[in-house]
């Protein structure tokens, strides 16, 4: 097996420049590989174009970058929680591109597995169809969408071997296996490290074939967003 | 007199079908699990990847690294699976998932819906909305039925940029119940106390009535 381990969070982000493009996995704040964004937002590096779902919160997550302006472009499908966002966005600093969230998973799914593009229903008579290609199946009109990749993949599971092998838990999974697949190099930030061999084959969420480095963190943070209960 | 978020819910809640694959969207539709009725059994797929969505947590059994499409804490249920967003996408624009409740800006009489964009405003983006309404055999809107400045949202045409089109097939709105035909918007039910006329008032389209209205049952 190869191993991917690095130890510190600086060999993990090694080699990121300017200019380059970064998917990020997280749902929200939920999944988030917030030692690696933390790491990023301490870096001399701007002009970004960011892949992720959403664009973190003024204090947290991608907010960091987007402080910073170190993103010159995101490519997001729900951008509702952060304000600096909002104020880049609407005065033009900051390009955004924003797309349905099935489709922004597929494009990154795709990215990784060799598809270059798909056609979807998904925002067939909308804004986001314009300038796409369309083309009519079965009756129903869909649009085509093309693949993602990335320079740099971040993502967070919860579990991982050093050859790369991950384990995500909860909802905390959501884009990180399809980033993972789509990044040339993928960063994997993981809260338990184990020895190879330790993982059931059979339960393994992302293959390592898809991970570059692997680094074990400690003190994550995990922020809720919207904290809900019940009495 | 108008419903409020809860009744809409509540009168919602009446339209799920027994052993059913449900999405709720954020806002109003998620009130309607609150309100499932007892001899129903329906399951919750949120679109971050879980299906089998239960109830919020208990104070302080809250896990971060279990969420709702509104980034809410959740719960789940026996049964439950956790999957990646490119299957829960799957499940959605595949044609799994039977029902689709969402909130709306605007919806016109040929089932077009905005929600996703007011220009120059506010751009917050779509999230899983247009996939959900690309695809899904089942698309109930839950809305006010007029907006903060008491403007219809149930136009003959959406004004805003739309996020789907002639998907919708029924509308609840705090006033009314309004199926989306061929022929445009029927009137089906009206709220407690809300007469057909105040609907008709309060209406920025053509309403098909046929013989009496009658009122909710809640």
């Amino acid at each position: 097996m190869i191993n991917k381990e690095v130890k510190t969070i600086k060999e993990a982000v090694f080699g990121v420049e300017s200019g380059m493009t970064f998917m990020f996995g997280g749902f929200g704040l939920c999944g988030i590989a917030e030692k690696s964004i933390l790491e990023l937002s301490s870096l001399n590096i701007n002009n970004l174009t960011c892949v992720s779902n959403n664009a973190g919160i003024d204090d947290f997550g991608l907010g960091l970058l987007l402080k910073r302006r170190q993103i010159k472009k995101m490519i997001s499908s729900y951008v509702g929680e952060n304000e600096e966002f909002e104020r880049q966005m609407l005065s033009g600093e900051l390009d955004v591109e924003l797309i349905p969230q099935g489709t922004l998973a597929e494009r990154c799914r795709a990215g990784g597995a060799g598809i270059p593009a798909f056609y979807t229903p998904a925002g067939h008579g909308t804004e986001v169809a314009i300038g796409k290609e369309e083309r009519t199946f079965n009756g129903k009109p869909h649009i085509l969408e093309k693949a993602l990749v990335a320079d740099f993949s971040f993502v967070k599971a919860w579990k991982g071997d050093n050859a790369g092998n991950l384990i995500f838990k909860g909802t905390a999974r959501n884009f990180n296996p399809l980033m993972a697949m789509a990044g040339k190099i993928t960063v994997a930030e993981v809260e338990e490290l184990v020895p190879i061999g330790e993982l059931d084959p059979n339960q393994i969420h992302t293959p390592g074939i898809f991970v570059q480095r692997i680094i074990k963190c400690d003190n994550f943070e995990k922020r809720i967003e919207n904290l809900t209960t019940i009495n | 007199m108008a419903l409020d978020k809860n009744g809409i819910a509540k009168r919602i809640a009446q339209e799920l079908q027994n052993n059913t694959y449900v999405n709720l969207g954020i806002g109003i539709p998620t009130l309607i699990a609150n309100y499932i009725p007892k001899d129903i059994n329906v399951v919750f797929q949120s679109e971050n990847g879980i299906l089998g969505m239960g109830p919020f947590p208990k104070k302080g059994q809250e896990d971060p690294d279990l969420i709702n499409a509104g980034k809410q804490t959740i719960t789940s249920e026996p049964g439950a699976v956790i999957f990646d967003s490119a299957m829960s996408f799957a499940m959605i624009r595949g044609g799994h998932v039977q029902l689709t409740v969402l909130g709306a800006m605007e919806v016109s009489e040929n089932g077009d819906i905005a929600n996703w964009k007011i220009p120059g405003k506010m751009v917050k983006g779509m999230g899983g909305a247009m996939d959900l309404v690309a695809s899904s055999e089942n698309i109930i809107v839950a809305m006010t039925h007029t907006n903060r400045k008491g403007m219809s949202k149930l136009l003959k045409k959406c004004s805003l940029p739309i996020t789907g089109i002639n998907c919708v097939k029924k509308i609840i709105t705090d006033l009314a119940v309004i199926d989306v035909t061929s022929r445009g918007f029927k009137l089906i039910e009206r709220a407690p106390g809300v007469s057909v006329e105040d609907i008709i008032n309060s209406t920025d389209a053509k309403l098909i009535i046929n013989g009496e209205i009658l009122e909710m049952s809640l």
